[in-house]
């Protein structure tokens, strides 16, 4: 594939989108239950919020979606694939790619290097040519960095792209990582709190990036978060949580309206 | 930063951007180091010369060493066990199977690279300290498998020794160059695996493969979830970690008249690890300054003796006697000393001295 003769990278090599499906998902640690039989569905193309407060069991749900827990019940659908079942590393495969609350990047890495791991998925190379660096490897290389630009001028980090990630102020170090899951060039994007510790102004660019991401790339998209005010601006559908119970599902007037979560989370905020 | 912002360098286009040495500075140092290794056999005697041939031996091993502990994050305490499999592995191609030296050393660096992954199964579990103490268990069991099966030291006709003899090589035929016993001959097929051992580690981190090492270093999960499968990346950093390591381990024999298990002993393994904690841990360059460090030190402080005890051989004997516990002690010294002040080691000291003067007299 030759990145270079797509306009739009993201139209090259992005696996097919399929609808999301969350059937009775049942989650325990102990004696505690993260998850208690949730069940919704995430249809192609929209961005879909899971809230609720603390603890409620949200980065439990990506977690099982991910395939870093294994819930004692029920089944997860994309496509064909039951993901309950397949190991995480086949994830951007499928074309899903997340980013972490507490954030995970390659702390010793530059941001270029961070985002050029999203393309890990889509190299072919092998280690011989990887140890010759010759022709195919390096053009490799260089077609995938085509790539990676392009994800880095869209979340407008040009200028600090060759440093190191570990240095980085938090809010940047966030932005980074929703491009090293966006490089992947997922058809469906979890992001685990994207705009959590930010300021009005970085919140609005993130919330910028998620809507391009979303109408421009055409990518479905889970969010968690916990600000109210750019939930129901820019989410399509939301399921909400509660102890691990999932006890509303709708559009963000629907759920707004909805009395068990008024009582449940709303109604304290 | 200082280090990224190297005034007057622009890269037009992303190749000249991915290259490795980009600038002229860069590269004239690289052409200064050649120039040096090349000239090196011409200036020393044959003495120094054999200190020389052990730190390019120790550089292959730390970079071998390093690819997997520096880069991959898995440590290893068993580098004398690899060492010695590379080692034995070759001799015994050339005792039993009579293959020539060149033969026997690739097919010691296959060989080590095959028990590297056989070891490094257990990875997937075991983490840090409890890895450790598996790549320990590889390390013991190797060593009493040297000490106690005789045909290992080719004691075929009922003879049992306490090493093996290695037959003598020749360089491209020529009886005058006999790897073990020429100094010469053998620095120049060293220097020659040396290049390109750095040649193909520093092509490795410049691609996917090398990414995902790091990435598994720095945030096993979410490396995971970028795609990288721990196992096979894992088993990977072994096999090609151990395949060098077999490389420097083939060298040692061929450089040999003989090998025992007091050259691969956990001291051995410890050594390695010094060399690239003080060297720098995650780098190419530190991993031959830890071992050119490593190797001399002893020389040094034996120089160092001499300088102090004068020709008097009383004393030179109490100093000798000392020798091996202020031996340790600088050892011990150097490595926390690399691990509170500069935990990336003599590299980046090394960038760090260059940054200041690439800049200088503009500090900002
Ligand atoms: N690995 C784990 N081991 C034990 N308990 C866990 C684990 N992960 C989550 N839990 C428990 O599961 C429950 C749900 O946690 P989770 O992290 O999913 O909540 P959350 O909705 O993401 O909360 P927050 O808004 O604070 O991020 C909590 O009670 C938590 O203590
Ligand atoms: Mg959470």
């Amino acid at each position: 594939m030759q990145l270079s003769r797509f306009a739009r990278p993201y139209e090259a090599d992005r696996p097919p989108a399929y609808p999301l499906q969350v059937e009775n998902v049942f989650l325990s640690f102990g004696g505690v239950n993260a998850l208690s039989d949730v069940s919704f569905t995430v249809g192609v193309g929209e961005i879909f919020a899971i809230i609720g407060p603390n603890g409620a069991g949200k980065t439990s749900m990506l977690n099982c979606i991910c395939g870093l827990y294994r819930p004692q019940r029920g089944r997860i659908l994309y496509g064909s694939t039951n993901l309950v079942k397949s190991p995480p590393f086949h994830l951007p495969r499928l074309g899903i790619a997340r980013s972490f609350q507490n954030i995970e990047l390659f702390s010793h890495m530059s941001v270029l290097d961070n985002l050029m791991l999203g393309r890990h998925v889509h190299m072919r190379k092998n280690v011989f040519s990887a140890l010759l660096y010759w022709g195919a490897a390096q053009r490799e290389e260089i077609d995938h960095r085509r790539f990676v630009e392009y994800v880095i001028d869209l979340l407008e980090i040009q200028n600090i792209r060759k440093q190191t990630v570990g240095a980085l102020a938090y809010g940047l170090q966030k932005r980074v990582e929703l491009g090293r899951a966006l490089a992947i060039n997922p058809s469906l994007l979890l992001l685990d709190e994207p705009m959590a510790g930010m300021n009005a102004e970085e919140k609005e660019d993130i919330a910028r990036y998620v809507l391009d991401i979303n109408e421009e790339w055409g990518v479905t998209i889970i969010l968690i978060e916990h600000d109210m005010g750019v939930v129901m601006d820019i989410s399509d559908q939301i399921a909400v949580l509660d102890f691990g119970r999932c006890i509303a599902t709708g559009t963000p007037a629907e759920v707004k309206e909805n009395p068990d979560v008024v009582r449940a989370y709303l109604g304290k905020g | 930063m200082a280090s990224e912002m190297q005034c007057g360098v622009f890269h037009e286009t992303y190749k000249s951007d991915m290259q490795v040495r980009p600038t002229t500075m860069q590269r004239a140092r690289i052409v200064l180091a050649i120039v040096f290794a090349l000239a090196l056999p011409f200036i020393l005697g044959s003495v120094e010369m054999r200190i020389v041939n052990g730190v390019v031996i120790a550089a292959i091993g730390a970079i071998g060493l390093n690819i997997l502990t520096g880069y991959t994050g898995q440590i290893s305490l068993g580098q004398g066990a690899f060492l010695a499999v590379g080692a034995y592995a070759s001799g015994l191609s050339s005792v039993y199977f009579g293959f020539p030296w060149w033969l026997s050393i690739i097919f010691a660096a296959f060989v080590t690279a095959a028990f590297g992954m056989l070891i490094g199964i257990p990875s997937l579990r075991l983490k840090g300290l409890y890895l450790a103490v598996a790549t320990l268990a590889a390390q013991q069991i190797v060593q009493w498998v040297i000490i106690n099966w005789d045909p290992i030291d080719g004691a075929i006709d009922g003879r049992t020794t306490d090493a093996l003899n290695i037959p003598n090589a020749l360089l491209f035929g020529n009886p005058e160059w006999r790897l073990n016993n020429n100094e010469y001959a053998f620095y120049f097929l060293g220097l020659a695996v040396l290049a390109l051992v750095v040649i193909a580690a520093t092509n490795l981190f410049r691609t996917h493969i090398g990414r995902a090492f790091v990435a598994i270093r720095d945030q096993d999960i979410a490396a995971q979830v970028m795609g990288v499968s721990l196992f096979r990346y894992k088993l990977l950093a072994f096999a090609l970690s151990s395949f060098i390591v077999g490389l420097a381990g083939g060298l040692m024999a061929q450089y040999s008249t003989a090998i025992s298990f007091e050259r691969f002993t956990i001291e051995v393994s410890i050594e390695y690890l010094a060399m690239i904690i003080i060297g720098g841990l995650g780098t190419i360059g530190g991993s031959i300054y830890g071992a050119i460090f490593i190797v001399l030190l002893p020389e040094l402080l034996r120089l160092l003796g001499r300088a102090i005890t004068g020709t008097d051989t009383d004393s030179i004997r109490a100093f000798n006697s000392l020798l091996p516990f202020l031996q340790q002690g600088v050892f011990g010294l150097a490595i926390v000393l690399a691990l509170i002040f500069e935990p990336e080691g003599i590299q980046k000291l090394w960038r760090n001295i260059k940054d200041y003067f690439r800049l200088f007299p503009f500090r900002y």
